[in-house]
Formats: structure tokens, sequence, C-alpha cells
């Protein structure tokens, strides 16, 4: 009997019919863009044409989205894996290793030796979708940036783990000039990364490799960087796009008539069993009055050719947008932009210019401001006078709209702003996390892979019936849920209105949290492009339960609120470019790698009329001024260099070596002595860097672990490869009791990651790796206990000499955190004479790591302030009771700093905090409670694998721009 | 700031206290103790997808599922106008330990705070001393009958599961179950007199009575559960994951919670033998330790004379199972003792697991997917899929994980 296999995917819909010697004898690839059912039925009738004298099948469904239909018409289901490996083992014997991309899903299936059998978890792009999304994002089609990527000639670092990471990565190398050949290149060796580093999880990839699915067999250029990774060629063999629907064709079991089958599937509907909120719009006339309340708030517009005297220029150099304002002195607008940016700001703007020139030669641009990620080349290339951040353009413009507005919201394209306004000065700021931007572009992404532009898509929802409740999650979970509820039957329009409802849900719940709907106040003012959608200006209004105001001009109110304040604070006259200079204008850009510091900074050269250059992807000052960072107001600084006075002395006992992350950041003083006093030589791992990562990045098994957890890995093998043969890290439940709180933990990765290292590290084998459970909390039994760990393997040491070498250690422990306050207090006594912020960086002892914190210290210290860390200043409160569980060492001193700081004008405090870390969960908002019961601004930064300091510069100049 | 609303005396007679339903089989007999103890008690089953969304609204979104739930629940019960906030108390677990359960209970009264029910005293329900409420008291009485109430839950439950899969007449057990719940909470509630030599008769009766069903052993994919305790247990957690499995046509076999219950006094003993400490809290420890130890061997012992029945495994024994594999001091949330769940699931011919998480456990990244790859080097056929369960992780995502799972499992059959 023939088989039929039926893959149906996230995106696509595959099909196979084998005849009775398993050849092909039909197949079908197609888009289904989520109309499942009906293309299902069109390919069941293509089949019966092809095939007019069978009326019997074998029939089987795989993938992902097939699971509803399988039901409904009573053919078996087959795992899309289980599949893949059915169809490897009678097509590609001798392979011994498969990995197969598909829409969503990442798989590698080790077919040899124990067979194993892998899938992305929930939380992961690096897969069809998201080169989809970073395609759409260059402007290139997938197959577009394949040839590009063929061309390039560097990779840069971009986030793998999830599309939002990664997009937050690409846009400012977009911004900062970097070529599309190198960023698509850099996108499939992110790909790479993330199927390599999140599902081989310390499986050697080895053997016959071969390639599956969409986006391996469509982008040569992708192979080619899996081959480079593996070190070793792999193959794609014919008819890679059909592994799954050829392997369920051969699970099939079952015989079935097709006509029958067809007639199932034409009935199936799953009738509506998923959870549907309230409609945005019941009827017509609703949404006539909703639209005519929304007009009022408006601006005149006239054209440049009524332009009389002085204009003003305002630019809003987006991350996916470029938006200009030219204003009278009457504040009407005279002319206006909004286009993408298309990947840099300049010639965009190059462009408006001349337009602008050309349309009224005379006119007088008597003052100019640019605002947004593309600042500083905008105000370079085209010498504008005024750059200023974001959250000041957007409030100058609002109080235009609303004057006594209580809070701002403006969702663009790929950030979201919140500002909440007290006594005419910015009062709070809420930016979206990485992790959590479900804004403009995530829309349109889901609109374009449904098959719409967004306008047509975002109209859809406005009647839906039964918009989908779908959770405010970021994209990547969006990504499944919206898969459920099309497997559940939700219509595009219900899909369409869940998604904008999930946008407001993600701000308010997600972002802003605020602790009642009334703590925003009743005078909101919504912006940004959008909120020109009106299915999610509605979903604001009902889920607030207010009327705001949407301002008509809503997208363009950075640029208009940099014009506002380019008339304010006019220096007529400009140093804008001149039409005669613009004409000539020119701009190159080329890449190089700073050679300042051990940072090694991919830097971003912009050349403006072969003179001026503007350099970005830079830390620190060093690449402009070529002068050394001046670190003397930096306590990270200070920590780091303290840690490296420790020197490595010659012992009788050898080398034992230790892994410098997590604790040990701050445990190193103690071991050190400890174990140089005993006799050992004294060995930590280098610098972290990318590259040590990324040597112990296949040893990871659970991907949703915390960056600085993950860069252990790469510690140890270092360790490893330097040829130590005994590396001590231990396990510690519990840490110092410095402070009196209800508990002195460590958090459970924190206390245990050495178990991970040891079970899944196959490097260690022939290291001596000694990661005993240690309590240092108990001084008078810690001798005795290590001892007896340490004895069995090194029998010449004595329990009298680990008694010296244990009270020497805590004494080494106290001498290293005494010289730490007492740096503190120097710097903090120095930025006052010097009339200098003080910025409080708070966060755990190895935030202090430059490859987790990214220089964020530096950018910091960059912007004039002194800095200080959390662990200088927590000593100087009494008690302090937060209001929860104050059980962990690390997070006790955080909750005193703030303390101390609500009593300190000049003192703020910026948290850091890893993404994963799940204990922040509980910290960052007791933390954020502290403070604003003492009336201080709380700043938060999520920082991960690689973070994105644009977003960072813009958080912390908001939080100067209010002090 | 800390909004801490004590539970008094007072309160008892005049409050119904709300407890969240983690264990579905013992949280009902657990009600009944309570009242017997003067307690106005109500188990929360609300369920609906309002109670996702209260959690959403209330906790912070990044903190664990189980909280966001439980949380959830409660807010959700509060607002539906069925309970009278004045005269409500509530009713939460406390841990004590270095995971972020232990703080839930402050996530629970800064949620009522923002949700407008300052007003509502939380009571701790924790063995660490953490807090203390002039109302309520985990005496040694109470502590005796919910020992006796987890025990005749995790023996309905053991054989529950493995017995409905081969019942030849369906419905036949879970209607023994219902029975027996019933049966023993009426005699919970009328115990008076607590003996454990009654515990060791009715275990020995239940398991008796079970026996007596009809069965007809069909070979099944015989699947394992383990993971972080609520979601582990809970359905409203898991996605109603037992449910699911059995609808793949699975044996399921839930570790009960009595082991938990031993892992976490022998913990207190472990750190002692770890890191030193005080004789007298060990001499306690030990008593309450053997103490709970006497229930588990009822529950053994009545098991192990059917040859059908597949007993629990002794609490010794897991222990020793993991050594080599993660060390006994590591304690926070489940501990190595998930780790020795798993293995002793492969021994005892369970060898197909799902170990269940919310996303972004923190101890589960140690002791769950962190020693997945070791167990499988240990025993190369444990088949182990960790599934994580969040307010956004789908269904149909975590179905289909599990169906790879079990596809590999079948094929063994």
């Amino acid at each position: 009997m023939y088989r039929i296999g039926f893959d149906i995917g996230s995106t696509t819909l595959k099909c196979v019919v084998l005849d009775e010697e398993n050849n092909i004898v039909f197949s079908s690839y197609d888009r289904h863009l989520s109309q499942i059912k009906e293309k299902s039925v069109e390919l069941l009738n293509k089949i019966k044409e092809a095939l007019p004298d069978t009326k019997e099948y074998l029939f089987a469904i795989s993938g992902s989205a097939g699971m509803g239909i399988s039901e409904s018409a009573s053919v078996p289901f087959v795992q899309e894996v289980y599949a893949t490996r059915a169809a490897a083992n009678k097509f590609l014997p001798g392979s011994d290793v498969i990995i197969e991309l598909g829409g969503e899903d990442a798989k590698i299936l080790f077919l040899k030796g124990s067979c194993e059998v892998r899938m992305n978890g929930t939380c992961a792009g690096g897969t069809g979708a998201f080169i989809d999304q970073m395609a759409t994002l260059l402007k290139l089609t997938p197959t577009e940036m394949n040839e590009y990527a063929s061309k390039h000639e560097r990779i840069y670092t971009i986030a793998s783990r999830c599309g939002v990471f990664a997009k937050s990565d690409v846009q400012p190398l977009l911004n900062q000039g970097a070529n599309k050949y190198d960023i698509s290149a850099s996108i499939f060796d992110a790909v790479v990364n993330q199927t390599i580093g999140g599902l081989a999880q310390g499986r050697v990839i080895e053997g016959n490799v071969v390639y599956l699915g969409g986006p391996l067999t469509f982008f040569p250029t992708l192979r080619a960087l899996f081959d480079k990774a593996l070190e070793r060629r792999g193959t794609c063999p014919e008819n890679s796009l059909y592994y799954v629907a050829l392997g369920a064709a051969l699970c099939a079991d079952k015989a079935v008539d097709i006509a029958l089958v067809t007639e199932n599937i034409e009935k199936y509907s799953a009738a509506g069993q998923f959870n549907t909120l309230t409609p945005l719009f019941t009827s017509t006339e609703e949404y006539a009055a909703f639209t005519k309340r929304h007009k009022k708030a408006t601006v005149n517009q006239k054209t440049l050719s009524d332009a009389t005297g002085k204009v003003f220029l305002g630019i809003d150099a987006g991350s996916t947008t470029v938006k200009t304002v030219i204003i009278n002195e009457d504040e009407e607008i005279l002319y206006s932009t909004y286009s993408s940016n298309s990947g840099n700001p300049v010639p965009v703007i190059k462009n408006i210019l001349t337009d602008i020139y050309t349309q009224k030669p005379d006119i007088t641009i008597a003052s100019c401001a640019v605002t947004g990620y593309g600042e500083d080349i905008v105000k370079n290339a085209f010498g504008i006078d005024f750059g200023i951040v974001e959250t000041v353009a957007h409030f100058t413009a609002a109080k235009k709209f609303m004057p006594d507005v209580e809070f701002i919201i403006d969702i663009g394209g790929q950030d979201m702003k919140c500002f909440k306004i007290k006594n005419g000065a910015i009062d709070n700021i809420y930016l979206n996390e990485a992790c959590s931007s479900g804004c403009g572009s995530f829309l349109q992404t889901f609109a374009n892979a449904l098959g719409y532009d967004i306008e047509e898509f975002s109209k859809k929802g406005l009647f839906a019936k039964n918009p989908v409740d779908l959770g405010s999650r970021c994209t990547v979970f969006m990504n499944s849920s919206v898969k459920q509820a099309q497997k559940d039957g939700a219509t595009v329009e219900d899909i369409s209105a869940g998604l904008s409802m999930s946008v407001v849900k993600n701000a308010i719940y997600k972002v802003i949290r605020p602790s009642s709907k009334d703590a925003l106040g009743k005078r909101i003012v919504v912006q940004g492009g959008t909120f020109l959608n009106d299915a999610v200006l509605r979903a604001f209004e009902q889920e607030m339960g207010v009327e705001v105001i949407r301002p008509s001009i809503s997208a363009l109110m950075g640029a208009y609120g940099a014009a506002l304040y380019a008339k304010k604070k006019c220096k007529n006259p400009s140093t804008i470019i001149t039409e005669n200079a613009l004409k000539s204008f020119e701009h190159t850009v080329k890449t190089v790698n700073c050679s300042g510091c051990t940072n090694n900074c991919l830097l971003t050269i912009n050349t403006f009329d072969n003179n001026r250059r503007f350099i970005s992807g830079n830390r620190c000052e060093r690449p402009i001024t070529k002068k050394s960072p001046d670190n003397s107001l930096n306590l990270y600084a200070y920590k780091n260099y303290l840690l490296s006075q420790y020197k490595s002395e010659k012992g009788n006992l050898g080398k034992i070596g230790i892994p410098m992350g997590l604790n040990m950041y701050e445990m190193y003083p103690f071991w050190h002595k400890f174990f140089t006093l005993l006799g050992f030589e004294v060995v930590p791992s280098p610098k972290s860097s990318r590259d040590l990562y990324l040597k112990g990045q296949s040893t990871i098994p659970s991907d949703t672990v915390c960056f600085p957890a993950k860069l252990m890995h790469g510690h140890v093998k270092e360790l490893c490869d330097m040829g130590i043969k005994t590396i001590f890290y231990p396990c510690m439940t519990y840490n110092f009791e410095d402070i009196a709180s209800d508990n002195h933990y460590n958090c459970p990765v924190v206390a245990y990651y050495p178990e991970v290292i040891e079970s899944n590290c196959t490097f260690l084998e022939g290291v001596d790796f000694i990661y005993n459970y240690i309590g240092i909390h108990r001084k008078k039994d810690f001798p005795k206990k290590i001892f007896a760990i340490l004895h069995s393997r090194f029998p010449s040491i004595t329990l009298k000499a680990v008694q010296k070498a244990s009270v020497a250690a805590y004494r080494e422990r106290d001498n290293y955190l005494a010289r730490v306050r007492a740096r503190g207090k120097e710097i903090i006594e120095h930025a006052r004479e010097e009339g200098k912020h003080i910025i409080v960086l708070s966060g755990r002892p190895y935030h202090i790591d430059g490859e987790i914190n990214h220089g964020i210290d530096k950018l910091i210290t960059a912007f004039d302030t002194a800095l200080i860390s959390e662990d200088s200043i927590s000593h100087l409160v009494p008690d302090v009771r937060p209001g929860v569980l104050d059980q962990w060492t690390y997070h006790s001193r955080l909750y005193r700093a703030a303390k101390y700081i609500t009593t300190q004008k000049d003192m703020d405090l910026v948290q850091l905090v890893s993404f994963g870390c799940g204990v922040d969960a509980i910290t960052t908002d007791e933390v954020r409670s502290i403070l604003e019961e003492g009336n201080k601004i709380y700043t938060q930064i999520k920082i991960d694998e690689i973070t994105n300091l644009g977003a960072v510069k813009i958080r912390l100049r908001s939080l100067l721009a209010t002090l | 700031m800390a909004n801490h609303i004590e539970f008094t005396k007072e309160m008892k007679k005049t409050h119904t206290i709300l407890a969240p339903y983690m264990l579905e089989t013992q949280f009902d007999m657990l009600g009944e103790i309570m009242k017997s103890f003067g307690y106005k008690i109500e188990i929360l089953k609300n369920r609906s997808e309002e109670v996702v969304q209260d959690g959403l609204m209330y906790v912070h979104n990044d903190t664990c599922y189980p909280a966001l739930l439980v949380i959830g629940q409660m807010i959700h019960a509060l607002k539906s106008g069925k309970y009278d906030p004045d005269t409500t108390a509530l009713m939460i677990t406390q841990t004590g330990g270095g995971c972020r359960a232990s703080n839930y209970i402050h996530l629970l009264r800064k949620a009522l705070v923002k949700a407008g029910f300052p007003q509502v005293p939380v009571i701790s329900i924790n063995l660490s001393g953490l807090e203390k409420n002039s109302g309520f008291s985990l005496s040694l009485p109470l502590i005796a009958r919910i020992m006796a109430c987890l025990v005749y839950g995790d023996v309905l439950m053991l054989l529950k599961n493995q017995i409905t899969p081969y019942e030849v007449n369906k419905g036949e057990t879970v209607k023994k179950v219902e029975e027996w719940k019933k049966r023993l909470s009426e005699s919970l509630y009328a115990n008076v007199h607590f003996s454990l030599s009654k515990v060791y008769e009715n275990i020995d009766k239940i398991v008796s009575d079970f026996a007596a069903i009809e069965i007809n052993k069909t070979p099944k994919v015989k699947v394992g559960v383990v993971g972080e305790i609520y979601v582990k247990y809970s359905s409203l957690g898991n996605n109603n994951l037992e449910e699911f499995l059995a609808s793949q046509d699975c044996e399921v076999m839930l570790p009960g919670v009595m082991g938990f219950m031993l892992f976490k006094v022998d913990n207190r003993l472990e750190d002692i033998k770890l890191y030193g400490g005080n004789p007298f809290k060990k001499l306690v420890c030990t008593i309450l330790f053997n103490f709970f130890k006497k229930f588990e061997k009822a529950m053994i012992d009545a098991f192990s004379k059917y040859p059908q029945f597949t007993p629990p495994m002794p609490y010794e024994h897991t222990k020793e199972n993991v050594k080599g594999v993660i060390g006994h001091g590591n304690k926070m949330g489940e501990g190595w003792l998930l780790t020795g769940e798993m293995i002793d699931l492969v021994q005892m011919g369970y060898e197909n697991i799902v170990c269940a998480q919310p996303f972004g456990c923190l101890p589960n990244h140690i002791c769950g997917k962190g020693m997945v790859r070791k167990i499988r080097e240990l025993y190369p056929e444990a088949n182990i899929v960790p599934i994580d369960y969040d307010p956004s992780a789908t269904r149909v995502n975590q179905e289909n994980r599990i169906k790879l799972m079990l596809s590999i499992a079948k094929e063994k059959l």
C-alpha cells in the first residue's frame, strides 16, 4: 500500500507520498500561513488528482502544528523528531548526527552509540522564524541574506539565545554602520552557536553529520558556518526538507480512506477552546466614537512654504525608524517625515535635509536637536546643536498636549518607555528589558509571518469576536502561544486582537508593574508608532479603564519634543550642516578591533567628509582620547585590581586551580591565603572573555541558567587546558554571616554549581576536582572539616597547619572587605569634593567581571560620576527589616545599600540583574520599594551573555537627566 | 513595609482559612484534620484562567510559576466575593530553604496589599520556627496527624497509579480511592487519640482492599514523574500531566511526598554532619526523623505483601543511590532527592521520566537538568525529558516533547 506522510510545522506544510518501494511519487512544500485545515484539504485533493486510482493509504501526520488535525481526522500522530530518526535510519544509513532546523524548532539527533534526541526548550530562538525575523530587520529576503552572508569578512557576536536578544544586538550594529554582509553572517553564526550550545549539552558532535530542514536546505552559508564550527563537512541530502514527512510516512501503520480523511478534516473546527478576552469593539458606532474622540489631540500642520522667520528642527533617530519635524515659532508643524532607518540613519537624514533645502532654499534653521539611538552619530555627522535623551524629548512633547500629564507611555518599534511625572518633572522611568520587548516590531513580525502587512493585520483585530488570550510574555513564548491558538482554531482576527492586547498587558504588567492601576494616574498620554494602531490604543484604554490622549502625531513625538527643545534652547546660529556642505557630504564606514585593552571592543569608525571621525561600539573613552580611562572613582576597577594583586607563589604541594567566577570573586582572598599558607601554588583561571565562554559552552546542561554560571564552564575548561591537575571549587550552601538577617544562604546556583560542573564537564577526566560541601559560616568547625577533605588527598597536610591557615584566611577576607570599604569611603569623599554624583552599582560579587557587566562600570564613570559598589556601604545602616525573607547574603547587602542611599542626597542606585536570576525577581521589587519609599528612582539593568549598551546608555542618561 | 498581620486566637473562631491545593489526594484529608483541631479551613480549588491572570497581575512575573498560581488562586478567591476579607485568613507553607519558595509568603502579603486586602492574615506552615501566630500552632499531635494523612495520601496515590491502567472494570480504582478518602477523613476527624498502630492497621486494610481489584497486566509504557514539588503534583501547575500520560496509555509513577518530608528533616542532620552543629538539635531531628520513618515503613511493609505492587523505595536506598552522583549537602528545593528519585525510578523499571519544573527554577538547574547527563551515563536506558512550566509555556510544546520521550519508550516496549 502507498504511504502518505504529512509534516505540519509552525510555518510550512510538507507532504510526501511513497510507493511500495519507498520511492517518492508525490511531494509538496508550502507555507500554510496558519490555514492548516484549508491547506491540508487542498493538499489531499492534489494527491487525489495525482493518483486517482488509489483510495486507501497508510497515513500518518507529524509536526508541531499537526496534533489537532491528527486527532480530528483520526490519523495517527508521529512525533517529528522520532519521524526524522525513522527516515534517517531508512534513507541515510551511516549517519552519526543529524542537525535539523525548522521554523521554530531546532533538533539534534545522535544516532550512533547511545541514541539520543534533543529538542530546543521553551526558551530558544535560533531557528527559521528567527532568521526570517532578522532578515526583515535587515530589509533583505532570507535568500538575499544567505548571499550577503557568503561575502562576509568578519563575524560580530550576536546573542543567540533568542530572537529578542539578537535583535537588540543587530540594531546597534546597523546603527553604527556595520555592513549587512557581516551582519548576515553573524546572524547565521548565532544560530550555529545556539544550536550547538543549547542542544549538544556536553555531547560531542562527530562522525557523519547530516543537515535537514528548511533553513539548512536553503542557506548554504549557514551550512558552511556549521561546518566551520563543527570542524567537519556535513551533508545536506536530497529531500532534506521532507525527512519528517518521510518518517511519518514510514511510521504510518493505519490504512485510511483518503476521501473520508478529507471529509473529516473539512469538518474539523476546534470549537474555540482557547481562552478569550472581551472584544475591542462590538459595533462600528463604538469605533467611530472612539476615533472621533482621539482626533481631537492634534497640532496645527502647515507646509514648509508657509515658513517665515526662524524654524526649528527636531530629529528622532530611533532604533528602526527616523522621524524629523520642523516647527515654527508658534510651534506649528511645517514639515515632518517618518521613515525606516534602513539600517543606518545617516543616509536617510542626508536625504531629508537635502529635501528640506530643496523645498525651501532660504530656510533659516535657527536651532536643531536630535534624540534616540542614533543621537551621537547624527549629531556628529550633521553638526546638530543639541543631543537630548529620549525621555526628555518625549516629556517635552507630551506636555504640549496635556500640560498636567501624570504618566507617559511610549511604545515604539523596539523600545517601550514609560515615565511617571510628579511636580512637573520626571519622577520615575520604566523601560522594557531585553526579554520583554513586545513592541511594534513584534506585532509587525507576527503580521508578516501570517502573511499580512501590519496595518491590515491590526485592523482585522478591531472587531474580532473572540480575541485570544495570549498572556504577556516575550516574543519567543508568544510564538508558541499563537501556535497553540491556531491549533485550537483561533482566526487571524482573534489572534490579531489578542496580540494587541498582549502588547498592552506586557507594558502594564511586565514593564510598569504598578501597585494598582490607579497608581499611574488618570492623566495619561500615549505615544509612539505602536499607539497609532487603534487596536493597541483601545486595548490600553480597556485594560486601564481610562480615556487617554493619543496625539495625532503619536509617532513623531520624539522629534517634535526635540524640536520644541531646540526652540527653547535656541543658540542662533545653528551649527547644522549648510546646503553646500551637504551636497559634498561623504560618509564611509569601517570596523576595527580596539586594542586599547582586553575588552577588544569592536569599533565602528564612521568618517564624514574624509576628516571628521565618529567612533562607536566603544565602552570607554580610550579609543577617542587615546588615554586610559580614569578609574580613580571606580570601585569596580579597584576590586578587580585588588584581586589581581593576589600573586601565585610556588609551593611544595604543587598547583591548585581556582575558577574565577560566581562566588569565587569574593572568596578568592580567603582561599588564596588559605592554600598559599598550606603550600600550594594557587592558580586562578584567566580573565573571562568571549572565547573562554565559547570553550565551555557545549557542556552547559540548562540553557536558562544565568550567564555568570554558564561562564564557569569556560573557566574550568581553561584550567584543564593549562594542565592543572587539582581544581578547587567547593559547594557552599551558606555564606559568611556578616549581617543580622534571617539567614545567610547562597542562591541555589551559586551554592551548588560545582555539582553541575562535575557532572557535565567531560574534560575534567584525570583532574582531581575538589567540590565538597564546605561551611565557612562555622568558623570553629571549618578547619576540622576541611582538613578531612584535604588530608585524604595530601597526607602531608596537618590539622595544625590547616588551623593556622584558616585563621589567616578569615583575617585576609576581613582585610579584603575592609579595603573595599575604605576605598568606597575615599571615592565618596573625592566625589563630594568635586561635586560629582555617586552611582551605587549594585549586584553580586561576580558582577565586577567585565565579560558579565560589559563595561557598564566604565560607561557610568564616563558620565562624570563616581561609582561604588553595594558592599562598600551596606554596613553603614544599623538594621534593616525588608518586607521579604532576608535570607541570602548577597541580597541582604542590596537591601541595606538601598536603605543607606535613601539617606544620601547625592547617591543613586543602579541594580545589575543577570537574566534568568530567579532570586532577583524578589530582590528587585524589594529594592525598588525601599528606594521609592525614600523618594529615590530605581534603575535596573538586565544583563546577559551579550548586552546592548545603547539601551543601557539611554537608561543611565535618563536617570542622570532626572537628577 | 512588611505587612504582617498576626493570626490571633480570636481569629481561630471567626476566620475561615483558605489553603492551596497541591497534593490532590492528601489535601482534602488534611482539611478534615485541621477542622478537627478547631480551624475553619477550606482548600482552594478554583482553577480558571483568571487564577493565572490574577497571579500575573499581582506577582512579579519572573517569580516561579507555583508562586504565581498559589497566590493567583488566593487573590482570585478573595476577589470572588465568596469570602469576607475581614473574616478570612490564608495559609501557605514556608520551607525555610535557600530557594525562592521560602519567600512565597512575603510575595503573598505584598500581593494582598496591592489587591486591596491588607487586613487578611497569612499563616505560615513551617518547621523552622520562621513565623509564629498565637492563633495557630503546629503542635505535635497535629504534626502526627498530618503525617498520617500524608502517608494515607501517598498510599492511595501509589495504588491508584499502579492499578488504574490495568483495571478490568474501568473506574473501579478511582471509586475506591474516593471511598477511602471519605472513610479516612471521617476517622481522622473523629480520632481524638492518635495511635501509630492504627495507622499501620489502616494502611494494611487499604492495600489489601485495592489488591482485590481485578487487573489485567498488559505491557504499558511506564513513566515516572519527578520535579519541583508543586508542578510535580498539582494538575493546575502541570497542565494535567497525569491525565495526559494516562491518555497516552501509560502507567504513571509519582514518588510520594513522604520522601520529601524525610528529606527536609534529614537535611538538618546532614548540615550538622557536613559543617558541624548543635548536638541537641541533632537529637531532636533524629527523633523526628525516626518518627517519620515509621510511617514510611508502614507503607513499604503493606505494599511488599503483594507482588503485583511496586513498593516505594526506602529513603535510605534513595540516599545511597545518589552517592557519587550528587552530594547529600544539596538541599535547596528538592535537592539531591530529585536526582535520587530519578535513579530510583530507573531501577524500578520506570526509566521513562518527565522532570517537571517551573521555568527558571533555580535548584532544578542543578539537581534536575544538571544531572541528566550523569544519570544517563550510569543508566543508559534512562529516557528523561525535562519540561518547563510557565504561564505561557504552551501545552502543545510540552506535550510534543513528552510525546518524543514516549515514542522512544514505546519502541522498547
